[in-house]
């Protein structure tokens, strides 16, 4: 029988895993390990971390690598002194959007600014899954969640803009309908010299679907399929135009200086100075 | 002579210097071999972070200014898991903010060193003022069953060589040691001794080089992989198994891990607890006293047997855990027991768990940003004379 091709990345042990039936974070994790094995990345190089909730479940435990699983919200900063400790490791955060976006963003914004050479893998699901599927920052507007029973009454925010303006060097979005575009855009994330982010809007059917007429993850791919619009039309798009559609696509991929490089500049130069 | 200790030498030649309190431990961290630090403006701390940001690059070592204190405390422990000696440094409001992922520390036995410049609270306080009021902070500040550490500085050169301490006490453990400073010594100006660098006892962790860890070894300290090195360590502020991986259900894995930690404390705490002490051998009347009120607390002590009266002097240099042992020892032969400090009477609830009923038990209490004086505390001496 043929061998599954990710084993390599895997914590085998530690298989099934605990998500729910229908979760995108299969998707992400095969998404990601697809990345990993076509860009020859060995597991040695290889430093996630993640904070709190079922996306951060997504490395930790399953993945083999060093894995750091932090508290919530606070994975990126943790990555900020693992990165600068390990400049030639690939240093990758894989969480979700209320740990990332909502009690994290202060870190993912000053993260993006400082375009330091970690790899952001935003989980968007819409909802607080873990918790039992309380409001989130991203839940769409007048969603019914199990703190917003009447409809969210708060906008949600767009995550990959507030990172590309921030100063990321890459950011991209596409939703678990998208897994080829995923990968490619891991790949290119992965690669990328500076701060990256890739948003995968992806499916809660158990604790955010069900209460807004989504029961199953196929209904919830279906829209993603049905309501995704690249940057570029969405560019050329108004606002109620706009109104439930998700923008997917490249936002932002430029070069521009990265802050451990600059960093180590600088520890060499003052150290020449002192010899 | 190693490498490294031939740049100290260099860079800082040995003799007497003019320093500033928040400068010797910013000197202290370089001697202990601290290579990175990550921190967030505060008075009255930021003078380590500025010194810092001078002199680590020197050293070739790193700082890094982060967003907010939180995210400060979560790059060192990041980066002691690359194998960094790591600080921070802070005053209240932010040691406050960094409670959480102190406690992520203790739990996943990571060495770092916080150092608290304990100003005038509750809230913003009086930024500019020393004070003393984060003694239980240190202690209890991060939520659950845990141990702590806590070392505080009375004199500049402490200040120096008790951050190297905490650094060794850290690294040897695998525990957060908190530098519990205050205000007016992070801010006092006075003589100190930059010694040789080989006069300096560094240690260096333990570090573990197999995949999979194995039982805890006898000081109940084990060895720490280092992230990079493809040991394929996972690490987690969860209840964890003694290879790392999470075990949240298990009654038995929880109180097997947080017993340890507790354990691998009190087993060393021998080693950890230092203390002064002076004119103990007859003292009826025991001032104690820690950080900056320690020194008008002597200076009252001091004037107090110049006048023939049988009063000594014990100041916990080590505020957590307290020394217990040799306090309680010397208590036993008091009548009174004074406590002076620059909060409303924080560590005089500790020194009250170790003391007899029948001992006298005062305290000298001041607040609002001014040190306690000499006067103020034989007033107190006086009265019960």
């Amino acid at each position: 029988m043929k061998k599954y091709r990710m084993r390599k990345y895997l914590r085998e042990e530690f298989l099934p895993t605990t998500m729910c039936p229908g979760c995108g974070g299969g998707t992400v994790l095969n998404a990601f390990t697809n990345a990993l094995e076509q860009l020859s990345i060995d597991p040695k190089d290889l430093v996630l971390v993640s904070g709190i909730g079922c996306s951060a479940w997504i490395p930790s435990p399953y993945m083999k690598a060093d894995t750091l699983h932090t508290t919530h919200g606070r994975p990126i900063a943790f990555a900020t002194g693992i990165k600068i400790g390990l400049p030639n490791k690939y240093v990758v955060v894989i969480s979700g959007d209320g740990d990332l976006a909502g009690i994290g963003a202060n870190h993912l914004i000053h993260a993006a600014r400082r375009n330091i050479d970690i790899t952001v893998i935003l989980v968007n699901n819409f909802i607080y899954g873990m918790t039992g599927g309380q409001v989130a920052p991203t839940t769409p507007f007048g969603a019914k969640t199990t703190t917003s029973p009447y409809g969210n009454i708060e906008h949600p925010m767009d995550i990959s803009k507030i990172v590309a303006a921030a100063g990321a060097s890459y950011v991209a979005r596409w939703t678990t309908a998208h897994p080829f575009k995923l990968v490619e855009s891991i790949k290119k994330a992965l690669k990328k010299k500076g701060f990256s982010l890739v948003e995968v809007i992806s499916q809660c059917p158990v604790q955010y679907g069900r209460r807004n007429d989504l029961r199953t993850a196929v209904d919830m791919l279906k829209l993603f399929r049905k309501n995704s619009v690249l940057v570029k039309r969405a560019n050329r798009m108004d606002a109620k135009e706009l109104e439930g559609k998700f923008t997917i696509g490249e936002f932002v991929d430029r070069t521009k200086a990265e802050f451990v490089e600059e960093l180590y500049k600088i520890t060499k130069e003052v150290r020449e100075v002192a010899d | 002579m190693d490498v490294e200790k031939k740049i100290l030498k260099k860079l800082y030649p040995e003799g007497n210097y003019f320093m500033l309190g928040d400068d010797a431990v910013a000197y202290g961290a370089i001697f202990a071999g601290c290579k990175f630090y990550a921190g967030y403006p505060i008075t009255p701390a930021s003078e380590i972070a500025e010194t810092l940001s001078r002199e680590l690059p020197r050293v070739g070592g790193v700082y890094i200014q982060m967003e907010d204190e939180i995210a400060s405390i979560a790059a060192i422990i990041g980066a002691s898991w690359t194998g960094l000696k790591s600080m921070t440094a802070t005053s209240g409001p932010g040691f406050s903010l960094m409670q959480e992922n102190i406690g992520y520390a203790i739990m996943t036995e990571t060495p770092i060193v916080v150092v608290d410049v304990q100003r005038s609270g509750p809230s913003t306080g009086q930024a500019t003022k020393g004070a003393q009021g984060d003694y239980f902070q240190a202690r209890w500040g991060t939520h659950g069953d845990h141990p702590a550490i806590a070392i505080s500085p009375s004199s500049v050169q402490e200040c120096f060589w008790l951050t190297i301490r905490a650094f060794n006490i850290s690294e040897k453990l695998r525990t957060p040691v908190i530098l519990l400073m205050d205000g007016i010594i992070g801010h006092l100006r006075e003589q100190i001794k930059i010694p040789n660098p080989e006069e300096v006892d560094v240690f260096e962790r333990k570090v573990k080089a197999k995949v999979k860890a194995k039982e805890s070894e006898d000081d109940l300290v084990p060895p720490m992989p280092v992230f990079g090195r493809g040991n394929f360590s996972h690490v987690t502020g969860s209840s964890h198994r003694d290879d790392g991986f999470r075990d949240v259900y298990s009654p038995s894995v929880h109180d097997k891990l947080v017993r340890r930690l507790h354990e691998k404390i009190a087993k060393s705490e021998a080693e950890i607890t230092q203390f002064e002490e002076k004119f103990t051998d007859d003292s009826e009347i025991l001032v104690v006293s820690w950080g900056a009120s320690a020194r008008p607390s002597l200076g009252a002590v001091l004037k107090a047997r110049e006048d023939g009266e049988k009063i000594g002097f014990f100041r916990p240099i080590t505020v957590h855990p307290f020394p217990e042992k040799r306090f309680r020892r010397l208590a036993k032969g008091a009548r009174v027991v004074i406590v002076p400090e620059m909060n409303l009477g924080q560590l005089i609830l500790e020194v009250e768990r170790f003391i007899n009923d029948d001992i006298e038990l005062i305290g000298v209490n001041r607040i609002g940003g001014v040190p306690l004086t000499v006067t103020e505390i034989l007033k107190a001496i006086k009265r019960v004379i």
